[in-house]
């Protein structure tokens, strides 16, 4: 993949993914410009973090395509321009945080793997922990963590599968915080999320996924606000 | 990032996790010394009936040791989906499967050569004299099982009943290894040791197609 700057966005084209006979998307077409925030709003079941994981190249669609900038997911070099956060954390619990993270770091080729870890640490709050196992972590800590895991490479894109779950307050702040920062250096995010205004502040776009479909895109003139559903998304 | 590379690191984090844990060894190493010690407490075999039935017996308890190990190797990635952490980071899928072979081979060793004085004494077979032999026949049949039970595995773990998929998919597959892997060892444990070749060879072919099989199909294995 040729990485621009800031040129690199998201692109579906008709895609559709069948589990079986269960229909999770249907011929979904969504354009996501470089550096934008884009929150998927929609009920459990409603395809949105099908689409994220299609978007990771994680799970190959039934048809259609999807595009990180200019290159077809799953083309070899996507994985360092994409991070992504899933429900699941991703996570050793054998490993302390910063093994888990200068894994991973080295598997993705960053230069600096430990001081990038150490790093990574310190700005999700847990640089006294990083020496400690994973497994002895609450949700809220290895959430953080997690999403530490997916800013390892610089992604130019990030995909963030309900990035609140477990985080308190200030892990909320954090994530809110950050999400500001990777928009203001061009970053394309698209996250799913269930209620946290918090981080629903953050968008400047929202697209409602219900059945598979899109139902409602702020970019096609509709409010954020009510495609959110005023927090309630 | 190169294969090397990437196995590598793989390979580290593989090491260090059952390092920290110890499951996969202990477990193992328990189940084949119970295997070996109650059938030498049924049969109290003399010196003649242990070298006939020892090597065969030594070899299906590897067997059945080895699917219980590696039930658990791409188990232990879906905990936390850490597989899928994985793909987004590795660029050759087979780097994956490499690793975990690599991992699961050497933890089978390290059973094989803790139980093998256990076994010499329980069956009253000297193995002494031939010792760098055996080790290059456990080797080669340890490397040939790793190798078909790693990428059955991968598929087990994504089905129901995996636990009972695994050995119905692995053993009759492991047929060629076991049958080469016995007579090797008994001519090696033989009044006349001596290294068969032709045995050998039959293992290392099988490891040869095996491996350029996961070579070629193993990123399928790892999809969802």
């Amino acid at each position: 993949m040729t990485l621009g700057d800031s040129a690199v966005g998201l692109r579906c084209s008709q895609l559709e993914k069948r589990f079986g006979n269960l229909v999770a998307l249907r011929r979904v077409d969504l354009e996501i410009a470089p550096g934008e925030t884009v929150v998927l709003a929609g009920h459990n079941g409603a395809g949105k973090s099908t689409l994220l994981r299609l978007a990771a190249g994680l799970t190959r669609p039934t048809s259609g395509r999807v595009f990180i900038g200019t290159a077809e997911v799953r083309e070899p070099g996507s994985a360092r321009a994409v991070g992504f956060l899933a429900h699941q954390t991703m996570l050793y619990d054998e490993l302390t945080a910063k093994e888990n993270l200068v894994l991973f770091a080295k598997l993705l080729g960053v230069p600096e793997p430990v001081r990038r870890a150490e790093n990574l640490l310190a700005e999700a709050g847990l640089g006294e922990r990083g020496d400690s196992l994973v497994r002895t972590f609450s949700r809220g800590m290895r959430q953080r963590l997690a999403l530490a895991r997916a800013l390892l490479s610089r992604p130019r894109v990030l995909l963030l599968d309900e990035p609140g779950t477990g985080l308190d307050a200030g892990g909320l702040a954090w994530v809110a915080g950050t999400l500001h920062e990777l928009h203001r250096d061009g970053v394309t995010t698209v996250m799913s999320l269930h209620s946290q205004p918090e981080l629903a502040a953050v968008a400047t776009r929202a697209v409602r996924l219900q059945a598979g479909k899109v139902a409602a895109d702020s970019a096609a003139g509709q409010a954020l606000d009510a495609v959110l559903g005023m927090g309630a998304c | 990032m190169g294969l090397a590379r990437a196995t590598g690191i793989l390979l580290g984090k593989e090491l260090r996790t059952e390092l920290r844990s110890r499951e996969l060894v202990t477990t193992t190493a328990v189940f084949v010394l119970l295997v070996i010690a109650l059938f030498s407490f049924t049969f109290d075999p003399s010196s003649a009936e242990s070298r006939r039935f020892g090597p065969g017996l030594l070899w299906l308890a590897f067997l059945f040791a080895a699917s219980l190990m590696l039930q658990t190797c791409f188990l232990r990635e879906q905990a936390n989906d850490t597989l899928s952490g994985l793909r987004l980071c590795v660029g050759d899928p087979f780097a994956i499967f490499l690793a975990k072979l690599a991992a699961n081979a050497l933890f089978l060793l390290l059973t094989e050569l803790l139980l093998l004085p256990v076994f010499s004494v329980l069956y009253n077979l000297p193995i002494l004299r031939v010792w760098p032999s055996l080790v290059l026949v456990l080797l080669v049949g340890d490397v040939g099982i790793c190798l078909t039970g790693t990428g059955m595995a991968a598929i087990s773990a994504q089905a129901r009943m995996r636990e009972l998929l695994l050995p119905l998919l692995l053993l009759p597959l492991l047929t060629p290894v076991l049958i080469a892997s016995t007579e090797a060892t008994a001519a090696l444990l033989s009044e006349n040791p001596v290294l068969r070749w032709d045995w050998l060879g039959i293992l290392l072919a099988f490891d040869g197609v095996f491996l350029t099989v996961l070579w070629l199909f193993g990123e399928y294995l790892l999809e969802e």
